[in-house]
């Protein structure tokens, strides 16, 4: 189980957590403008890799704040942790 | 017989204290500091059980966690009865009562023996044969299997212990209390580490604790003197915890473990009373030591597997620990030089070693001399090929190894023995190391995995990290650890060590016999019963990953998961299919390290605690009113509330038909609520809702739908402005916690620039619906001072008013089509609150309603119910429910999702009416639709999602999805079922009052 540094209240158990999905996906402004596949492009398409992937968590038992996360999925090493809207602090 | 195999020379054991046992209904005798297994091998008892698939007779064979044949069955028949349980890990107490398992009708006569014979026809991947076969095959076989085989029986009854679960934070953890585990505790505790240090045994010390050769010293004295000392004085250090009988049975990433510690097991049961019997414990550790020691590896010959063959550092264990010898007449088999410790063990002793069998030509180490001296006879270069006896090893025969260690050669010879001791080098324990996550490497010279990379601040050390010699033990213990806790080594300043042994070994995967493989038995997974020949069974026919050999072989998949076994199996591929090791890749071994028991995973959520449900404010009275209760979400809502003998069909027609009637009270306190607060509160309903929100006047309530971004219905309710910038919505039961969720989600990450506050009210209020052409005149009744007027209160508006000094909102809304109001009153007023309405209403009638006739109200006027109507695959548009998508909103969640390619396809499951042919008859729920029988394969159009028995319609309705549904109104379609086919018109959803006279009605 995970030790997560959420960014508003330090590090808590795995358990208090809810993960949700690949980060910086940003829902289009402007959907009614999209054509379908564009849409679909944001709707269903997600990169499931081995290796470093940017993750939403939600502190859901906890302060109730979404963040963002970068995990090795090759070996579950939290690379960073950081608040919406922030950049990622590593590549 | 049973007097001279007990040795009274072991200060483990308690001479003293006699403790008798049951044992397949016979009574024994054994001391206490005994197992059942070495008390057992005491009273010369080897055969215990019956293997999985061939039913062969099997012993006892190892003395610890690893043990794959002796599992037997506590307390058979009791409430504390557990199966699956390894004799060599069960410490014997008075009253103690064991069987063997899998064995019928008896261990000594066993029908299933007949396996045995048959083997030739039970292969590898016989099970999965056979699942393969015509199914009237498998019928056949199936009672026979089912009836011998199988591991155990479990408890018919509730478990009378009690169980809990506790969390541990430590500095570090030291996993092992062998050698090299107490010196790293002690190095951490001393340097100001909060430590704490488990091992599963009761004693600490591990196997040098009975180390009394004079062929292993450290600074001068025998090895388990000097231990001895070290733990004397590790148990004074202050911030060192030490908890034996503590197995740990996960180590996961982050270095979070868990460990049972077994706290009663070992004490007669009416001394357990009121005890909690195993804890298991939640370690999260900043730093890991583990020091979990090594396993002695098995060798792998023609029937290697009867009772009376055990491992030879068993046999060692069990004469030095519990002063037991296995046998009078001994012999030792080995390719290394571990079995002559035993052989030392046994000569001091006096006890008769007829012959050690040595797989090497040479062998050159103090020990083996020393035994030679005992003029013992060594067969040098030779290997066993055969074993006799069926019940107990009689005799074994040996013949010359060739050079090259392939083939047997020369004369064969047979010697006497009644126990035979095996060693084949030692095999580290990195199960849990694996588990963590760590990956080994395979070392060519002694053909052993040890651990190479370590994913979290974590280290292996002794023999379970490849370190064999005492000498080695402690050196690179002293290192690492100094190195890994950073520290300088001031608790151990020079330890000298002598040791006789030495490390050479002729390590052989499959020793050779005179025979051809398909006629020898030689096992491999002694629980499992597979073997050689059905591992190259399974290469021949294509097998090439260990994951899939293990698979259909079953080698490694029982409760031991193939500790003994697992290597030679690995050997056994790679030298069949010329490859490396490792190559195949190396098995997993997943969590529980050994089994757990259920108690202990569960802990003390047990009985009411195993699943929290939650009460409404008005639970109590319908406890009191006879209520029915169904389950939704955590919730127990009142489901019916059958009167004198009714059943839930006569509760619901008489509850329905009072509401349309009179009047009915509904506890509504379960709907989702959350209070919406900030200047952009409407532009946020703007963006979640289908439907419009900016122009809805304070005082104002709407029904809301809510779509996921794939323009799936996702929730629905009514949601009420309060203020100009504050709204209470409400969601579905089921649905609150994740509504909430989701609107968090966009606040928080799409549109963090919206003045928006969520909170979760649902346990703030009570909600009572009152209902019916009488609701008016009972609420009136109840809140005097409040205007019920159409004018000043029209429906779907809101009100705020006070019952006796005490706040409250009125709603005025209605999920039944009837005339009807919502009052929200502070939670812990709503009893006192629904009193009021129900002796306000006693003149009308007031009846109260549960779920079952909400749903049978609501589908008579066609309204939806999200998660039975709708399953996460229908548009607003499937349902018919067009009115409620805003054409002129630019966007909102879901919206273009709604004009897909694939959402605006016509032939979509849409939701209907159905009518049934015979008004009388009820449709099931879930039941397919179709419209041809005929055609083949019938073609599925939907199913029924809704169905009941309207009483105030007096005929069955029912809601149903169907393919193009929208436009088939009054077409016919059949409901087909077991034994009949129901004929359906395809009708209108709204079944009652579409024109809502009723809800428009002038009261
Ligand atoms: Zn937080």
């Amino acid at each position: 189980m995970f030790l997560i540094n959420c960014p508003f209240c330090g590090e808590r158990e795995q358990s208090e957590f809810k993960a949700g999905g690949e980060a910086h996906i940003v829902r289009p402004k402007q959907p009614t403008e999209l054509s379908d596949d564009e849409w679909a492009e944001y709707l269903f398409m997600r990169k499931n890799i081995k290796g470093i992937q940017f993750e939403r968590w939600n502190h859901v038992h906890g302060c109730r704040k979404w963040f963002n996360m970068v995990r090795d999925t090759s070996n579950d090493q939290i690379k960073a942790v950081y608040k919406m809207g922030e950049k990622p602090p590593v590549k | 017989m049973t007097n001279n195999l007990r040795f009274k020379t072991s200060k483990f054991i308690d001479e003293t204290y006699r403790v008798s046992f049951k044992f397949n209904n016979k009574t024994y005798f054994g001391f206490k500091g005994d197992t059942l297994a070495s008390a057992l091998l005491a009273n010369g008892i080897h055969l215990v059980g019956r293997s999985f698939k061939y039913h062969r007779p099997r012993g006892i064979m190892t003395s610890g966690s690893e043990e794959p044949n002796a599992i037997i069955q506590l307390h058979d028949n009791s409430s504390r009865t557990e199966p699956n349980v390894r004799a060599t890990e069960v410490e014997i107490y008075e009253g103690l009562v064991a069987s063997s398992q899998n064995c019928w009708p008896s261990v000594n006569f066993d029908i299933g023996g007949i396996n045995n014979l048959l083997s030739p026809i039970l292969p590898a991947g016989f099970y999965y044969k056979t699942f393969m076969w015509p199914a009237s095959f498998w019928e056949k076989y199936e009672y026979f299997i089912r009836k011998s085989a199988g591991l155990g029986k479990s408890p018919k009854v509730a478990d009378p212990d009690i169980y809990e679960h506790k969390y541990i934070h430590c500095d570090v953890l030291v996993i092992g209390a062998g050698i090299s585990g107490i010196m790293a505790a002690k190095m951490a505790a001393k340097n100001g580490f909060k430590t704490l240090l488990v091992d599963e045994k009761s004693y600490l010390g591990g196997s040098s604790i009975y180390d009394n050769s004079e062929f292993s010293k450290i600074n001068n004295q025998i090895t388990s003197s000097w231990l001895e000392k070290e733990i004397n004085e590790i148990s004074k250090i202050e911030n060192l915890e030490i908890k034996t009988r503590t197995s740990v049975a996960a180590f996961h990433g982050y270095n979070f473990l868990l460990a049972r510690e077994n706290l009663t097991d070992h004490l007669p049961i009416n001394q357990r009373e009121n005890k909690v019997r195993q804890r298991l414990l939640k370690i999260r550790a900043k730093k890991v030591i583990t020091a979990t020691g090594s396993i002695e590896r098995p060798l792998i010959f023609d029937n290697n597997d009867r009772p009376g063959i055990l491992l030879s550092s068993a046999i060692k264990k069990y004469i030095d620990l519990y002063g037991v010898a296995c046998g009078e007449n001994n012999i030792l088999f080995t390719n290394n030089d571990t079995a002559y410790e035993t052989a030392m063990s046994l000569i001091q002793r006096g006890i008769k070693i007829n012959a050690i069998i040595d797989n090497r030509e040479q062998i050159d180490s103090k020990i083996s001399y020393e035994v030679e001296k005992n003029n013992i006879k060594i067969y040098k270069g030779y290997s066993i090929v055969d074993t006799y006896g069926y019940r107990r090893i009689n005799k074994i025969s040996i013949m010359k190894l060739s050079k090259d260690g392939q083939t047997v050669i020369g004369d064969k010879t047979k010697l006497n023995c009644d126990c035979l001791g095996v060693s084949g080098g030692w095999t580290p324990a990195v199960h849990l190391f694996t588990q963590s996550g760590g990956k080994l490497k395979f070392r060519e010279e002694d053909q052993v995995f040890i651990p190479n990379f370590y994913p979290s601040d974590q280290i292996s050390i002794g023999s379970c990290n490849g370190d064999f010699g005492l000498e080695e033990i402690i050196k690179n213990t002293l290192s690492s650890i100094k190195k890994f806790l950073d520290i300088d080594n001031s608790e151990y300043k020079t330890v000298e060590t002598i040791s006789g042994l030495n490390q050479s070994k002729r390590n052989i995967w499959l020793l050779p016999s005179d025979k051809s493989i398909g006629k020898t038995k030689s096992f491999v997974d002694y629980q499992n019963d597979a073997t050689a020949k059905d591992i190259k069974l399974a290469l021949r026919e294509g097998f090439r990953s260990i994951e899939h050999v293990k698979r259909y072989t079953t080698t490694g998949m029982g409760t031991d998961q193939g500790k003994l076994g697992n290597m030679h199996a690995l050997g056994i591929i790679s030298e069949t299919a010329g490859t490396k090791m490792g190559e195949h890749g190396t098995t997993t071994f997943r969590p529980p390290y050994t089994p757990l028991t259920f108690g202990t995973i569960v802990g003390r959520n047990v009985g009411e605690f195993f699943d929290i449900f939650r009460r409404t404010p008005i639970h109590d009275w319908h406890v009191a009113n006879n209520a029915e209760f169904e389950n939704v979400g955590q919730w127990k809502r009142a489901w019916y509330y059958p009167k004198d003998n009714e059943n839930m069909h006569q509760a619901v027609q008489r509850e329905s038909k009072a509401a349309r009637d009179s009047a009915g009270i509904l506890d509504a306190s379960t709907l989702g609520k959350i209070d919406i607060q900030g200047t952009d509160a409407s532009e946020f309903l703007n963006r979640v809702y289908t439907n419009a929100w900016s122009k809805l006047a304070v005082g104002k309530c709407r029904y809301g739908l809510m779509l996921n971004e794939d323009g799936m219905v996702y929730d629905d309710g009514v949601t009420t402005r309060l203020g100009e910038n504050h709204y209470i919505m409400t969601t579905t039961t089921g649905g609150a916690a994740n509504v909430l969720g989701k609107l968090e989600d966009y606040l928080q990450t799409e549109w963090p620039e919206l003045d928006v506050y969520l909170s979760s009210v649902t346990d703030h209020y009570a909600t009572i619906s009152v209902c019916g052409p009488n609701s008016k005149k009972i609420v009136s009744k109840v809140i005097p001072n409040l205007d019920l007027s159409d004018e000043k209160f029209p429906h779907m508006s809101f009100k705020n008013a006070k019952i006796e000094n005490i706040k409250c909102r009125v709603m005025r809304i209605s999920f039944t089509g009837e005339h009807s109001y919502e009052i929200n009153i502070q939670a812990n007023f709503g009893k006192s609150v629904w009193e009021k309405c129900m002796e306000a209403g006693k003149d009308f009638n007031i009846t109260p309603y549960g779920t079952e006739t909400m749903h049978l109200l609501r589908a008579e006027k066609g309204f939806i119910i999200v998660g039975q109507d709708t399953d996460a695959t229908l548009t607003p548009i499937d349902l018919q429910m067009d009115w409620i998508v805003s054409k002129k909103k630019y966007d909102f969640i879901g919206k273009r999702s709604l004009y897909r390619s694939d959402t605006i396809r016509e032939d979509r499951k849409q939701l209907v009416g159905l009518l049934t042919e015979n008004p009388d008859e009820v449709l099931e729920e879930g039941a397919q639709i179709v419209a041809d029988i005929k055609k083949s394969p019938i073609e599925m159009l939907g199913h029924v999602t809704s169905s009941y028995y309207s009483p105030n319609l007096k005929k069955s309705i029912a809601l149903g999805v169907v393919k193009g549904g929208k436009n088939m109104l009054g077409q016919k379609l059949i409901i087909p079922m077991e034994n009949k086919n129901i004929n359906v018109t395809v009708a209108d959803p709204v079944f009652l009052d579409k024109e809502g006279e009723k809800l428009n009605a002038k009261l």
